[in-house]
């Protein structure tokens, strides 16, 4: 348990002190929705819907790939002689996920600024919104990993990612749907108990299969 | 050729699929008619490419726990065979669809049909494996890595392609449970084939598979080295 601390506080520490990835993640999510506020004005909500969850996605990719390819083969010689490979890999799927939850938040505000206010229900939206930004940090975290191991960088990761995250994703616009009008959807707590299903299945994959990468 | 027997029950019962599929009579259906002696191909083809698929993860475990390179060579030669069972199906789906589902304007809208989106996804995610073997050079990196992908793209796999299409709208059948072995749609004279059928042709998988298999022994026997 205090190893998982440890470690990360050690990935929030690297995030204060290398402040530009993390500004060039900000700046990567403000340009892209200026953009899309410059192309399409105000657009309607399903367009909203699509459009915020295929930027987040996006945004994923980009916040998450680096957090193994930034650790280059000595310092996880280190990491292996200190911790062991679950600790390292809780570490990281949590780290992760509270960023990519942040980056969520972040988009969704720029999002409202400036292409419109479509959230009718904003708590529920607000949730979804944080279990989304979850979830695609989880599979992306340890595709990340595999990518890494493969020494290549995010394309290979994108290769791997974005066909097993299409249903996850098309199940949080389909859900979210609901937050932006007075329809009540049908099995909508049953869409939201597979989503969770979905990220526990993941994170315990991710244990399992983890130490497996980390040898070499 | 060693332990024939199954090869030739294979033959036997693909013989009998082709030749009873063409000749036996089958229930008329409204819309369906005669195309639905489609049921003893293109279904098939996807139980053939989900039980290849399952094999070949089951393969990837193995090769996890015994580190033996066999495991590795006999996973990908069946994910390879389950790719092309795959497009198969999706080929006699096509077929079947252009004519059965005439409510389609044009030949483009027949690719936003929820269900073969699904299938598409899944062929992806096994072309992405394949990439990921070909990224990868050093022999034991390349076994290890593309295992542990295989195990999670399996189980993430698996459950969307069986829940998620049931909450799209689809022309398909099935959207209320699995439509091959519902009994209120399917008829006794169907059941006669299409049973014999699914078993047929997982064989021949198999089969195609074990040759691949011997085949890739002989040209790594340099590796293996046992």
């Amino acid at each position: 348990m205090s190893h998982i601390l440890t470690l990360f506080k050690k990935d929030f520490l690297l995030e204060i002190r290398q402040q530009h990835t993390f500004y060039g993640i900000l700046l990567y999510v403000a340009a892209t929705i200026f953009v899309l506020y410059l192309a399409m004005g105000q657009p309607e909500s399903a367009v909203w819907n699509g459009l915020f969850w295929m930027i987040q996605l996006f945004v994923c990719v980009n916040a998450v790939a680096k957090s193994f390819l930034q650790e280059s083969r000595g310092r996880m010689l280190y990491f292996y002689s200190i911790t062991g490979a679950r600790n390292f890999i809780i570490a990281k799927l949590v780290f992760n996920a509270l960023l990519m939850m942040a980056m969520s938040l972040v988009s969704w505000a720029l999002f409202t600024i400036l292409l419109g206010n479509e959230v009718r229900y904003g708590i529920m939206f607000f949730g979804l919104t944080v279990l989304g930004g979850m979830s695609l940090s989880l599979v992306f975290t340890f595709l990340s990993a595999i990518a890494a191991r493969a020494q290549q960088n995010a394309s290979l990761m994108a290769i791997l990612g974005f066909p097993i995250i299409i249903p996850q994703l098309m199940l949080l616009m389909k859900v979210a749907n609901a937050a932006f009008s007075d329809v009540i959807q049908a099995g909508m707590f049953q869409m939201v108990s597979l989503l969770v299903a979905m990220d526990i299945l993941v994170i315990t994959l991710a244990i399992i299969l983890f130490p497996f990468l980390w040898k070499d | 050729m060693h332990k024939k027997w199954w090869k030739i029950l294979c033959v036997i019962l693909l013989t009998y699929t082709v030749i009873g599929g063409f000749l036996f009579s089958v229930p008329a259906r409204e819309i369906l008619h005669e195309t639905i002696r489609n049921l003893y191909f293109h279904v098939c083809m996807w139980f053939g490419m989900m039980i290849l698929f399952t094999t070949s993860v089951v393969y990837s475990i193995k090769y996890l726990r015994s580190q033996n390179l066999r495991d590795d060579l006999y996973a990908v030669n069946f994910t390879k065979v389950g790719i092309l069972f795959g497009i198969l199906g999706y080929i006699t789906g096509a077929l079947w669809a252009k004519y059965t589902w005439t409510e389609f304007a044009s030949d483009t809208e027949i690719f936003r049909e929820p269900k073969l989106l699904g299938a598409a996804i899944a062929l992806l995610i096994y072309f992405a494996y394949l990439v990921l073997r070909g990224s990868l050079t050093d022999i034991d990196k390349r076994a290890r890595i593309s295992a542990v992908y295989a195990i999670f793209a399996y189980a993430m796999l698996f459950p969307s392609i069986w829940i998620l299409p049931r909450l799209l709208d689809s022309l398909h059948p099935g959207k209320e449970g699995n439509p091959a072995l519902n009994f209120k749609d399917s008829d006794a004279r169907l059941r006669m084939v299409f049973y014999p059928a699914i078993i047929g042709w997982t064989l021949l998988g198999v089969w195609i598979t074990s040759l691949k298999i011997r085949l890739d022994l002989i040209k790594e026997r340099s590796i293996l080295n046992d």
